[in-house]
């Protein structure tokens, strides 16, 4: 789980809202219905869908899924809460999580950390860099404590053995 | 182990003998290496002979509580015309634990084999697997792997030409420790908030989508295609200490040792080959201080504990621990324990689902406390009152997260109290929890 991120800079016009399921999207969300007997159990699916096309869960999409799902916003609401993975702010465009926990921590992730906030410009924990480009936050085991230290990037990268030597050729892939 | 050093000559390689040998990922390259034999075997067999021959094995729950898996099964109502599911725990989050990432990475047809057998036992025709939100990785292997079993009749409406339906369906978490809580886990597939539930009633009466279910870990479900295809006494016969603990366990080391990784042992290996032969023991001017060998929610063991203890469920538990996930973590002499157990605490504190007041709050202040004390404003008195928290904390709750919590904690300060009090006396310079 990561700390929820509570700053970051706007990705998301003020514009008028383009629905995330229509096309395609929606077929998709359509086809995994037939894999579940109720339709609440696609909302954690249907959720990944919102964060992949968008970067984070905005409260209309809330409001989409809601409908879709035939839920209420408020519950769908509760449970983006309580999964740490999705975002309920903006981050930036890359969003690193970094493992603290204990078994890394033996084997110096915090330095890693320190390594990471410095390289990226972040400086603290949960805030996006100036330029945009960084969101770091604390992860807790990421289930690779073999390779210290793991970490997350957008969802998606998942990258062993990270040191304070190599974070910085790491995060120049990361433009 | 085969990944990321080749395996030790100490292991017993049954689950990981394919470990970092990419060929064994597809359909194609696992059948080639006998695999889905287990499954074609398990089919002609009657589903209660393939429930007795796991009750035969000894095979007990490798996700922690070391629940016999055979008897498990047997809980399933039978002819009750209900449907059922089997659900696989792929949400590995116990600190020090990282083995069933490493089955799902190289050998996902292992797994999704166990799994349809498991089903067939169980009168399900639907398993869904639960795979933490963070494995971005094992998730694309098994989707890849899934879609070809698919393909090749391993799964689907009539499994290899059986006339059985067995589905199996990837469902992906969201980042949240307690979803690896069996009653949490079905509550999320559901498109719940991962609260765990009151018990009972219990999974195999009304588990996911209040239907019969048994739940099962990775490990667990992939070693079933062994004892199909080799028998209960072969696995059975694979036990060096007690008759209760048979077959291999991975043992997923990781702290300060020469070669953390995974390591399959038979049960009963003493933990000092483990530490010392396997894992090339300390880095060179050091000395072990501490194991905790179960993930972390097990009690902390000195080192004189880990080096006599038998590596099973039942030596560990004479060691004064618990074999728990099988994440060992290892701490030499440079460790300060009590930044550690703070540190451990800090963790329960975040994943805390907060349902109960003793786990909502007992987590919170105890990490407080503890952090006071590092900080150098600690007093006598908070280690009696951190052992008093603990005992509230421990088996009032829901779930056993609050005892988690406490368990390192309450064997951190029985075992290394002279830790704690160097930081009270003011002995030993404080330290600024946290980064
Ligand atoms: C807080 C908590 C977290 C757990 N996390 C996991 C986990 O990540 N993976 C797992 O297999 N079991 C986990 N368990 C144990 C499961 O509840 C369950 O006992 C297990 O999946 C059963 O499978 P088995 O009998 O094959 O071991 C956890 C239990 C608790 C109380
Ligand atoms: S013990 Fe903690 S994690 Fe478990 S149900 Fe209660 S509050 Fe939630
Ligand atoms: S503690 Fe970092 S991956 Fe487990």
């Amino acid at each position: 789980m990561t700390d929820r991120v509570e700053q970051g800079t706007a990705r998301e016009p003020a514009a008028a809202w383009e629905p995330v399921f229509q096309g395609e999207t929606l077929a998709r969300l359509k086809a995994l219905f037939e894999k579940y007997p109720t339709k609440r159990a696609c909302l954690l699916p249907a959720l990944w869908m919102v964060q992949e096309a968008r970067g984070w869960i905005p409260e209309q999409a809330i409001g989409e899924v809601a409908e879709v799902l035939e839920l209420t916003p408020a519950y769908v609401k509760g449970v983006v809460t309580f999964y740490t993975m999705y975002h309920t702010h903006p981050v930036g465009r890359h969003f690193i999580q970094v493992c603290t926990t204990s078994p890394c921590g033996l084997c110096g992730a915090e330095d890693t950390l320190r390594a990471i906030l410095r390289e990226t410009g972040c400086g603290e924990l949960g805030t996006t860099s100036p330029d945009g480009r960084f969101t770091v936050v604390e992860v807790e085991c990421l289930g690779a404590c073999g390779f210290p230290t793991p970490i997350l990037v957008d969802d998606a990268d998942f990258i062993e053995s990270v040191t304070p030597a190599n974070a910085a050729g790491i995060l120049a892939r990361y433009p | 182990m085969g990944y990321p050093h080749p395996s030790h000559p100490k292991e017993t390689v049954v689950l990981s003998q394919y470990f970092g040998d990419a060929g064994a990922r597809s359909y194609e390259g696992w059948t080639r290496r006998g695999g889905y034999e287990g499954l074609r075997k398990a089919l002609g067999m009657a589903p209660d002979a393939i429930v007795e021959e796991v009750k035969a094995s000894g095979l007990r729950g490798r996700g922690g509580a070391g629940f016999p898996t055979g008897l498990k099964w047997s809980f399933m109502p039978k002819g009750d015309g209900k449907p059922h599911y089997l659900v696989c725990n792929a949400d590995e989050s116990e600190p020090g634990t990282f083995k069933d990432r490493e089955i799902m990475r190289w050998t996902p047809h292992a797994l999704i084999e166990g799994c349809a057998i498991g089903a067939f036992a169980i009168g399900a025709e639907v398993c869904y697997i639960y795979i933490r939100g963070e494995f971005t990785e094992p998730w694309n292997v098994m989707t890849a792997a899934v879609a070809e079993a698919y393909a090749n009749g391993a799964l689907g409406t009539n499994v290899f030409g059986s006339g059985k339906r067995i589905e199996v369906i990837l469902h992906r978490g969201a980042g949240a420790y307690i979803c690896g809580e069996e009653t949490a886990l079905m509550n999320s597939i559901e498109g719940r908030r991962g609260n765990p539930r009151i018990k009972p009633p219990f999974p195999a009466v009304a588990g996911l989508f209040a239907l019969p279910t048994t739940i099962n870990n990775v490990e667990t479900l992939a070693a079933v295609p062994q004892i199909m295809v080799r028998g209960s006494a072969w696995y059975k016969g694979l036990c060096l200490g007690n008759p209760k603990s048979t077959g291999t366990k991975l043992i997923s080391v990781c702290g300060h040792v020469q070669r953390p990784g995974n390591y399959e042992i038979t049960m009963g290996t003493p933990m000092k080959e483990l530490i010392y032969d396997m894992c090339g023991g300390m880095l060179p001017g050091r000395t072990l201080k501490a194991v905790i060998p179960g993930g972390s929610s097990v009690p902390i063991m000195t080192a004189e504990e880990a080096e006599s203890c038998v590596t099973d469920y039942e030596g560990v538990v004479a060691a004064g621990s618990m074999l728990g996930s099988g994440g060992m973590i290892v701490m030499d002499d440079t460790t300060d324990m009590v930044y550690q157990i703070w540190r451990l605490a800090k963790f329960y504190a975040h994943e805390s689902c907060a349902q109960c007041t003793q786990c909502r709050e007992g987590t919170s202040w105890t990490t407080r406390i503890l952090g006071r004390i590092l900080e150098g404003q600690g007093t006598q008195e908070d280690l009696d009152l951190l052992l008093d928290l603990s005992h509230n904390m421990t088996g009032t709750t829901i779930c056993v997260l609050s005892d988690s919590c406490a368990t390192p904690i309450v064997s951190g300060i029985r075992k290394f109290r002279g830790e704690f009090e160097a930081y009270l006396s003011g002995a030993r310079a404080p330290v600024l929890a946290g980064v």
